[in-house]
């Protein structure tokens, strides 16, 4: 098992399982993808109290979610980095960090869509909207970190203590609405007897659309990473074709 | 369901749309920052090995 290990962390052995791997998740998150968007604008019914409007629950929901299960693989990344020295767990960590700030975004956008003809309101500053909003801070902050730092050792070790500090934010947008009084409104998807079955599954098909989404495009990153890392080594030299 | 119906989404069109428009543009522009990083990696390595071999 571990000279498994060893031997998937070696830089050219990871960059050409990757290559093999981005296929499977790519393909299988597209149609799940697509099969969540028809599932959720055509075949689930629609909301007794927010009509059509809440169509748009098949998007956001899934980012929402995505953007903390990104921001808790790229701490555990970090952490696994910092402990161990593993190079390319710090990888892992940094290549996340760009495809969660977008998701982030995408949460925060969308909620507030939803907001305007619901609540009457693009914004507010509520403990859900707030901490979700700190989450997208914590991203660019991870990024704008690593960037102004040279030293590739340095920066992943300095960005990984702050991906470590930002991971108390989490427990805090999850029970946000439990805790405070919010104008967001409580879990659906994970509260049974919330949602029926066919309004649900769309967004279950997207979620996990949006994993393997996040797979494909976080083994492209970290091919990416991979050959950024590598010094002058034989076989980056054979890989370019040189 | 006539499709005029469909993309009035019940009056909350203006809403929705552009909600599953900017979600559908951040993914796919993901898939091309990260396939262009690749390629810019590749890039960079191949020209810093050129240099190295042109030195020695």
């Amino acid at each position: 098992m571990w000279i498994w290990f060893h031997k998937l962390a070696s830089p050219p052995h990871f960059y050409r399982i990757a290559g093999r791997v981005i296929p499977w998740f790519g393909w299988p998150a597209l149609l799940l993808i697509l099969f969540g968007l028809y599932g959720g604008l055509v075949l689930a019914p629609m909301d007794y109290q927010q009509g059509e409007g809440f169509r748009i629950f098949y998007v956001h929901v899934p980012s929402a979610i995505m953007s903390m299960f990104i921001y808790s693989i790229m701490a555990v990344a970090a952490g696994i980095g910092l402990i161990w020295r593993m190079k390319l767990a710090h990888a892992v960590a940094a290549a996340s960090a760009p495809i969660g700030a977008w998701i982030t975004f995408c949460a925060l956008a969308t909620g507030s869509l939803w907001g305007k003809p619901m609540w009457g309101t693009w914004w507010a500053w509520d403990a859900r909207l707030t901490s979700e909003l700190i989450l997208l801070f914590l991203y660019l902050g991870y990024i704008a970190l690593r960037s102004s730092i040279e030293d590739p050792q340095r920066a992943d070790r300095a960005s990984a203590v702050l991906a470590l500090v930002g991971v108390i934010n989490l427990p805090i947008i999850h029970y946000s609405v439990v805790w405070w009084n919010s104008l967001h409104q409580g879990s659906t998807m994970f509260n049974p007897g919330a949602m029926s079955i066919q309004m649900k599954w769309p967004a279950l098909v997207m979620l996990l659309g949006f994993m393997l989404y996040y797979g494909a495009v976080l083994f492209v990153r970290l091919r990416a990473e991979v050959i950024r890392r590598e010094r002058n080594a034989a076989w980056l030299r054979e890989e370019l074709g040189q | 369901m006539s499709l005029s119906e469909f993309f009035y989404m019940g009056g909350y069109a203006e809403y929705l749309w552009p909600a599953y428009g900017l979600v559908l543009a951040v993914l796919v522009y993901n898939v091309w920052s990260a396939r262009h990083a690749l390629k810019e990696a590749r890039r960079n390595a191949a020209r810093r090995l050129q240099m190295e071999e042109t030195r020695s």
